[in-house]
C-alpha cells in the first residue's frame, strides 16, 4: 500500500516541478513533512549525495528518498513515479509537434526558441563557473584570493585538451577527478 | 528490439556518466546522440532542452523521452527514459544502503574539486557547439544575448542579494517563441 502512495507522491512531484532537478526539492520537503517517510536530515544527506553521484539530481533524490521509505522497491517505485509524468507529457508534446512540424508558425517559434535555449544553458553554465572558480561575494574585499586558481589552471588545461583530442567527455571527467584527488592529498588547494 | 536495447544502453551510459544534472548532460548527449548514433541533430537538442525546461519533470528525463520517442515511438521513449534513470537507481541504492557518509569522504570531496571544474569546461564547450547552430543571424543573436544577460545577471545579483527575484525559464521560452514569430515571420522568409 505504501508503494502506491509513494508512487503517487512522486508522480505529483514529477508533474509539478518545472525547470530541472533542483525544482523537485521543495516537493520532497513537503512529502517529508506530510508523511514523515524520511527526515529533514535525510533531505540534507540526499542533496549532498545527489550532487556527488552521476545522474540527474531529481532522479537521484527520488531514489534516495524512496529507499529511505521502503528500501530497494521504495527507491524504484519513487523513481518510476517521478518519471511517469515526463514520459506521458513529452510523448503528447512530441505527437503534437510532429503534426505541425511543417507549419511555418511552429518553425518560426523554434527559430526563436533555439537561441533562447542556448542562452539559458549558457547562463546556467555561467553560474556553475562562478560557483566553482570565483567567490563573487569575496571579490570586492579580496580580488586575488576570491579566485580558485587551482580550478582556473585546471580548466584551461582541460579546455586545451578537448580542443586538441576531442575524446569522450568521461575521459576528461576521470582525469580531472584523479587530479582533484592528487591535489587534495598534496594540499594544493585550501 | 535491438534498437530499443541499444537506446537503453546508450542512455544508461549517458545517465551514469553525467555529473551535475540536466545541463551537464548536454556534452554527453552531443557525443552519444548527435555524433555517434545520429538520433538527433544539434538543433533538435536545443529544441528538446527548450521544451524540457518548460514542461514538468527532470530535464534529463524529458530529453531522453524526446529522443527515444522520435526514434522508436512510445517503446523508444520508455526504454530511453528507463535507461537514463537506471544507473541512478543502482548507484543511489548502494550508497543509501551501505555508504551513508559517502558525500563526507575526503577522497570523494577531492575528486569533486576536479570534476566540478571539468563540468564547467564541458558545458562551455557544449554551449559553443550549440551556439554555432542556433545563433545564426542578427535576430537570434539578440534573443541569445537577451536571455543570457538577464538570466546570468539575475544569478550574479542573487549572490549579493539573495532575496532578489528570479525568472522562470518558461517566461524566457515564451518571450523567445513570440520573438521568433515576430522577427522571422515578419520578413516572410521560410526556413530551409
Amino acid at each position: 500500500m505504501i508503494l502506491v502512495q509513494l508512487f503517487c507522491e512522486f508522480f505529483k512531484a514529477g508533474l509539478f516541478a518545472i525547470g530541472g532537478g533542483l525544482a523537485t526539492l521543495p516537493f520532497l520537503q513537503e512529502i517529508s513533512q506530510s508523511t514523515g517517510w524520511f527526515s529533514q536530515q535525510d533531505l540534507l544527506d540526499l542533496i549532498a549525495i545527489s550532487e556527488s553521484t552521476p545522474g540527474p539530481i531529481g532522479v537521484n533524490a527520488a531514489t534516495y528518498a524512496g529507499f529511505h521509505t521502503y528500501e530497494l522497491f521504495g527507491g524504484i517505485v519513487a523513481t518510476l513515479g517521478l518519471i511517469a509524468p515526463s514520459i506521458i507529457i513529452i510523448i503528447l508534446v512530441s505527437k503534437v509537434l510532429e503534426k505541425f512540424k511543417e507549419s511555418s508558425l511552429v518553425q518560426n517559434i523554434f527559430y526563436g526558441l533555439r537561441p533562447a535555449s542556448t542562452g539559458l544553458i549558457a547562463a546556467a553554465g555561467f553560474s556553475v563557473v562562478l560557483a566553482t572558480l570565483v567567490s563573487v561575494t569575496d571579490l570586492p574585499s579580496d580580488p586575488v584570493g576570491a579566485f580558485n586558481w587551482f580550478g582556473i589552471v585546471l580548466a584551461a588545461g582541460i579546455y586545451l585538451a578537448i580542443k586538441k583530442w576531442n575524446k569522450h567527455p568521461v575521459v576528461y571527467i576521470a582525469v580531472s577527478a584523479l587530479i582533484g584527488i592528487a591535489a587534495g592529498y598534496l594540499h594544493i588547494f585550501g | 528490439m535491438k534498437k530499443l536495447w541499444d537506446m537503453f544502453l546508450t542512455f544508461a551510459r549517458i545517465g551514469g556518466l553525467t555529473f551535475g544534472g540536466g545541463y551537464a548532460m548536454l556534452p554527453m548527449l552531443q557525443r552519444e546522440v548527435v555524433e555517434k548514433h545520429h538520433w538527433a541533430t544539434e538543433e533538435e537538442l536545443a529544441d528538446y532542452y527548450a521544451i524540457g525546461q518548460c514542461t514538468p519533470g527532470v530535464i534529463a528525463v524529458n530529453t531522453a523521452t524526446f529522443v527515444g520517442y522520435r526514434q522508436a515511438g512510445i517503446a523508444g521513449g520508455i526504454f530511453a527514459t528507463l535507461g537514463v534513470v537506471f544507473p541512478s537507481i543502482v548507484i543511489i541504492t548502494i550508497i543509501a544502503a551501505f555508504l551513508t557518509n559517502f558525500a563526507e569522504l575526503k577522497v570523494i570531496q577531492y575528486a569533486f574539486e576536479g570534476i566540478r571544474v571539468c563540468v564547467c569546461v564541458l558545458i562551455f564547450n557544449a554551449v559553443q557547439k550549440l551556439w554555432k547552430k542556433s545563433v545564426i543571424d542578427q535576430p537570434t543573436m539578440m534573443i541569445f544575448l537577451f536571455v543570457f544577460l538577464v538570466s546570468a545577471g539575475l544569478a550574479v545579483g542573487q549572490s549579493f542579494y539573495p532575496e532578489l527575484f528570479s525568472v522562470s525559464p518558461i517566461v524566457y521560452v515564451v518571450i523567445a517563441g513570440v520573438a521568433g514569430v515576430v522577427l522571422h515571420g515578419g520578413n516572410g522568409k521560410k526556413e530551409v
